[in-house]
């Protein structure tokens, strides 16, 4: 078999693969920025499945590591859906994991935490992310959405010169 | 040259590489006057076709004219205007001399990997991933075209590129799904899928002589394509599909069924639909049968199950028990274009059809990643996008 590969080796292109410079692009700046934000879902999603111990030392939230690693498989499942060919829904669901995120670290305890520095600063990047998040939402529906406007009318293209009466008399007679 | 190449999901791009050149004496090279957008080059965008590879130029429905030609090629000379199948066959093997040039047994240098996959190798395609050849494809300013004195047409004069573009794809393969089915003169053929290859089958099955076409998509613009030919349309996100195919035949169900929508259904369809794509997702399958599942369901006894949508891997639940217990015949193939090239040239030479009605939009190459997104998204009415380098 690879005798035969080998033998057909002519048909392969030797220029192949070769791009010497590049131009206009399909993948937009939504598409690059959901592709980012699916990758860093998932790094995210990984620290706290792995990390939900210091993490929640840090936020002064002992008690609180399944929770964490809960939130963790959330990002991870939210980065895949984000990863593929409708990135959409992944963003909408990351945008409602945000929520989560936000009332989770606003019911975090505050009194008594040594660590309540962090968990502003933990809800700071958090609204960030969410910013990022809805602004990707918008840009994928502006740019994604089918409009909702006349439809555009292609009644006139039967595709038969001589109309349908046409096409049924070359399958009766053939020509 | 200009190409359209390959750069991952979703990520076509315009880019300059380097002009084709003869690599064997049976090659030509084309300097590609009109190409087009093939809904199964959605499948490269979408990322669900494997073994790309980053820089691949894409692109398999093109024509134009030959600029140079192998010292072995005795069939073409520089300046013919020929369309170019996207099939590729060496016209001396054992499938190529019964006719079946898709499944060429010389044209595809990475057999050794399709055999893993499907048990067997087809033949090569251009611009349709490593495992069916890695050839570069023809959205580009030039394409090299192996063994071109087996699979370029010469385009008669009078005839526009509008006219012939299809016999590249399109056409051949919408004709092939109806003849499949069969058609002796009275049969009611169901289609789902109204983008370009089936907007061909509907037109198609009508020249072979069926009396009735059931058409059945969701977007608008192209249920009207559809009944612009004289089918009956069904909007699935409407209706119930198969009870209305059962209203619309007595309850016998459609005499053949024609699948032209293949791996990447509406994930949105049905519940077995949303499964797929949860699936797929996943990577728990390979593709997104609902349709074909709708197809045999829908079929009469005794029927035709006609495939001529492009699938991929290892299908789901599909209802074989169904298709076994009631005596369906499938027939499915990537078209051995070639075969069907002198036919269908003549149907557009008498003027029976004229392909180009499908074409909704145009472009230039430069313009080509935009319009790959416009036709994915099914905006702006787009059915077919033609380019011009």
């Amino acid at each position: 078999m690879n005798m035969l590969a080998k033998a057909t080796e002519i048909t392969r292109p030797l220029l192949d693969s070769k791009v010497l410079s590049s131009g206009t692009r399909s993948l937009g700046v939504p598409g690059r920025l959901a592709r980012g934000l699916g990758w860093f879902g998932i790094a995210l999603g990984v620290l706290e499945l792995v990390g939900s111990k210091r993490l929640a030392r840090a936020l002064g939230m002992r008690g609180y590591e399944g929770l964490i690693r809960g939130y963790g498989v959330r990002e991870i499942a939210s980065g895949v859906v984000t990863l593929s060919v409708n990135p959409a829904a992944g963003i909408i669901s990351r945008v409602a994991g945000d929520g989560l995120d936000i009332l989770t670290l606003l019911a975090a305890p505050q009194q008594g935490n040594a660590k309540r520095g962090n968990v502003r600063l933990a809800l700071l990047a958090v609204v960030g992310v969410t910013v990022l998040d809805v602004i990707c939402q918008k840009a994928l529906a502006d740019r994604h959405a089918r409009s909702r406007g006349p439809v555009r009318d292609y009644s006139d293209r039967s595709g038969f010169p001589n109309g349908l009466s046409g096409a049924g008399a070359v399958a009766r007679t053939g020509s | 040259m200009k190409a359209l190449t390959w750069h991952g999901k979703g990520d076509i791009r315009c880019d300059t590489v380097p002009d084709p050149r003869i690599e064997h004496p049976r090659d030509a090279i084309i300097k590609v006057s009109s190409c087009a957008i093939c809904g199964s080059d959605l499948h490269l965008l979408n990322g669900v076709i494997p073994t790309m590879k980053s820089g691949d130029i894409v692109g398999h429905e093109c024509m134009g004219e030959v600029v140079e030609v192998g010292a072995e090629n005795k069939k073409l000379k520089v300046g013919d205007r020929v369309v170019v199948p996207f099939t590729i066959a060496c016209g001396e093997c054992f499938f190529c001399l019964k006719g079946a040039f898709s499944g060429c047994e010389r044209s595809n240098p990475n057999k050794s990997m399709a055999e893993k996959l499907w048990g067997h190798s087809p033949g090569g395609l251009f611009g349709y991933s490593h495992l069916l050849g890695g050839y570069s494809g023809g959205q580009a300013e030039y394409v090299r075209v192996p063994y071109a004195d087996v699979g370029p047409i010469v385009v008669p004069e009078g005839l526009t590129d509008d006219q012939v573009l299809f016999l590249s794809d399109i056409f051949p393969t919408g004709y092939m799904g109806a003849e499949f089915c069969d058609i002796k003169g009275g049969e009611t053929i169901a289609i789902w899928g109204c983008g370009p290859v089936g907007q061909m089958a509907i037109r198609s099955a009508f020249l072979l002589g069926a009396e009735r076409v059931i058409a059945i998509d969701t977007v608008p613009e192209r249920l009207v394509m559809a009944r612009a030919a004289g089918a009956e349309t069904l909007d699935f996100h409407e209706v119930d599909v198969y009870d209305e195919i059962q209203k619309l035949t007595k309850g016998r169900g459609a005499d053949a069924c024609i699948d032209a929508v293949g791996t990447e259904a509406d994930a949105t369809a049905s519940f077995d639909s949303v499964l797929d794509r949860i699936k797929t997702a996943t990577f728990m399958g390979t593709d997104r049968p609902h349709v074909l599942r709708q197809a045999i369901h829908c079929c009469r006894n005794f029927g035709v199950v006609s495939v001529i949508g492009v699938y991929g891997g290892f299908l789901d639940k599909i209802p074989f028990g169904s298709a076994i217990n009631r005596g369906l015949t499938f027939r499915m193939a990537q078209t051995p274009v070639q075969r069907y090239l002198p036919l269908l040239l003549e149907r557009i030479e008498k003027g029976q059809i004229d392909p180009s009605f499908v074409i909704t939009h145009r472009a230039t190459l430069e313009e080509g990643p935009e319009l790959y997104k416009t036709f994915r998204d099914k905006k702006d009415g787009c059915i077919k996008v033609v380019l011009t380098p």
